[in-house]
């Protein structure tokens, strides 16, 4: 990463804009998310709040992270957890029984994961500014630097997925069982 | 610069209601004699041409229904979220060397995630409508999405990685003949898992007219039916593109024009999947996910482990 001079906050640039307009989409519709009172109406908002993420990785150049987020997530993650709530109950209206009685800690301990990250982030980078090149995001970029650089932490981390993968095959049979 | 952009613009759009419009008259002449029938006949006078201008003109005319019961505003939006995204993908399709809206980087990865998209719409559908049949529709349309979306990316890999580059145009410049043989399981998998995310006949099990009654569509009348028939038939279009620009060569071929070539292949793909749709019967939920988990996927993995085989020791 090459660091130039900071430009002027003052002036910001046409991608600058987009990208906080849509970083407040994503904390918006993350917040309809926890607050929603209908159930499936927090997996539609989770929607908005994987498209506005995808969004800002696309302002940021980062084009395969982008699609493959959307793929993941929203194709993916978001539809089994439709089924999920399909499958077991989802009622059209409200709910009146979605509040649990931990909120107060929850929106505590969700404030303070932000402010850390948010502390951890601004004193790291300071005011670093990297300009955005197309190159950075492109996909032939990601893969060199994931199958070189990373390669170790990209097996293990496929490692540990298969662990996952075997035990919820082995949770879900019930012809396994365990030693007495 | 703007004036080809707006001419692109124009032309996909133009492609987006025009194409499938000669796909569903196509699925109602082909039926029509497989079966021994004429199939329509009167509309516009010539062998019933018109017959697809008439019904949208009828479905216009009727009224547009929300169920008391239904959750409006999830009701109403989820016919776009179905057809949207066929007409994003077709940007980023090409038709001819240098003939494609965008050449994205990813656009494979583009095309995958957005058609992805695209089954939330049935989904969202089959929910709000307030109806058992609907919401067994839509769960069901969900189960199909999640277990045939593997095999299909997979098989999209192995052509990204025989061709080194995610991006549709560069895949098809770097097509050669022999890639037919070589990629033949990949594509295989690829049109059979496509034509399981459209729900289209054998894979119909979320639509199943004879036990759910059109499942998430249900409830649905006029011109909102009309945008999911059409978003159906949109469909079609784009996985025939896809399988044609993946697997086929795209615009290679011989004497013809490069373009020509494409929407040959292109109908050729449409028809076939029609003909299918004529000759097989409906598979039951656990055949679906059989077919799903214990076929195209090892499919697509050997596909994929031939690929590499052959891109490393050969090329």
């Amino acid at each position: 990463m090459n660091l130039d001079a900071v430009p002027s906050y003052l002036t910001p640039t046409g991608q600058e804009i987009v990208f906080l307009l849509l970083g407040a989409v994503a904390v918006g519709s993350a917040l309809l998310v926890v607050t929603t009172r209908q159930l499936v109406h927090a997996a539609l908002w989770l929607v908005v709040t994987f498209g506005a993420l995808a969004g800002c990785y696309l302002v940021l150049t980062a084009e395969f992270v982008a699609w493959v987020q959307v793929l993941i997530y929203v194709g993916a993650v978001v539809v089994l957890l439709l089924f999920g709530i399909m499958l077991t109950r989802a009622p059209i209206g409200r709910s009146p029984d979605l509040d649990s009685g931990n909120r107060v800690l929850a929106a505590v301990v969700a404030l303070a994961t932000a402010v850390l990250l948010v502390t951890v982030v601004i004193d790291g980078f300071r005011t670093a500014y990297a300009p955005l090149t197309e190159v950075d995001g492109a996909a032939k970029t990601i893969g060199s630097s994931i199958f070189r650089t990373w390669v170790l932490p990209f097996e293990a981390l496929s490692v540990l997925l298969l662990a996952a993968l075997i035990g919820a095959i082995v949770l879900s049979r019930t012809d396994i069982r365990g030693r007495d | 610069m703007t004036l080809d952009l707006v001419l692109r613009i124009a032309l996909i759009v133009g492609a987006f209601l025009l194409l499938p419009l000669i796909v569903g008259q196509t699925e109602h002449k082909v039926m029509a004699h497989m079966q021994a029938r004429l199939g329509p006949m009167y509309a516009g006078r010539f062998h019933g041409w018109a017959q697809l201008i008439a019904d949208g003109v009828k479905f216009m005319q009727k009224e547009d229904v929300v169920p008391a019961a239904a959750d409006r505003r999830v009701f109403t939006l989820a016919p776009a979220v179905a057809l949207v995204p066929y007409l994003v993908v077709l940007v980023v399709i090409p038709v001819g060397p240098g003939l494609v809206g965008r050449d994205l980087d990813a656009g494979l990865f583009f095309v995958l995630a957005v058609m992805g998209v695209g089954v939330l719409g049935a989904v969202m559908a089959g929910w709000s409508s307030g109806n058992k049949y609907s919401v067994l529709g839509g769960m069901r349309a969900a189960a199909q999405l999640t277990s045939y979306e593997l095999p299909l990316v997979l098989a999209a890999s192995s052509v990204a990685m025989a061709a080194g580059t995610l991006s549709l145009p560069g895949i098809v410049s770097a097509w050669q003949w022999w890639w037919l043989p070589w990629q033949a399981i990949g594509m295989v998998v690829f049109f059979i898992a496509g034509l399981a995310e459209l729900r289209r006949p054998p894979f119909d099990m979320p639509i199943a007219e004879s036990e759910l009654i059109m499942g998430p569509f249900t409830e649905y009348t006029g011109i909102r039916f009309a945008l999911f028939m059409l978003s159906e038939y949109a469909g079609i279009v784009v996985l025939s593109a896809l399988t044609t620009v993946l697997f086929l060569g795209g615009w290679h071929g011989p004497l013809l024009p490069g373009v020509v070539w494409t929407l040959v292949k292109i109908f050729i793909l449409a028809f076939i999947v029609i003909w299918v749709r004529v000759s097989y019967p409906r598979l039951r939920e656990d055949q679906l996910q059989r077919l799903a988990w214990a076929w195209l996927v090892p499919l697509a993995l050997l596909q994929l482990a031939l690929t590499g085989v052959v891109k490393v020791a050969f090329l």
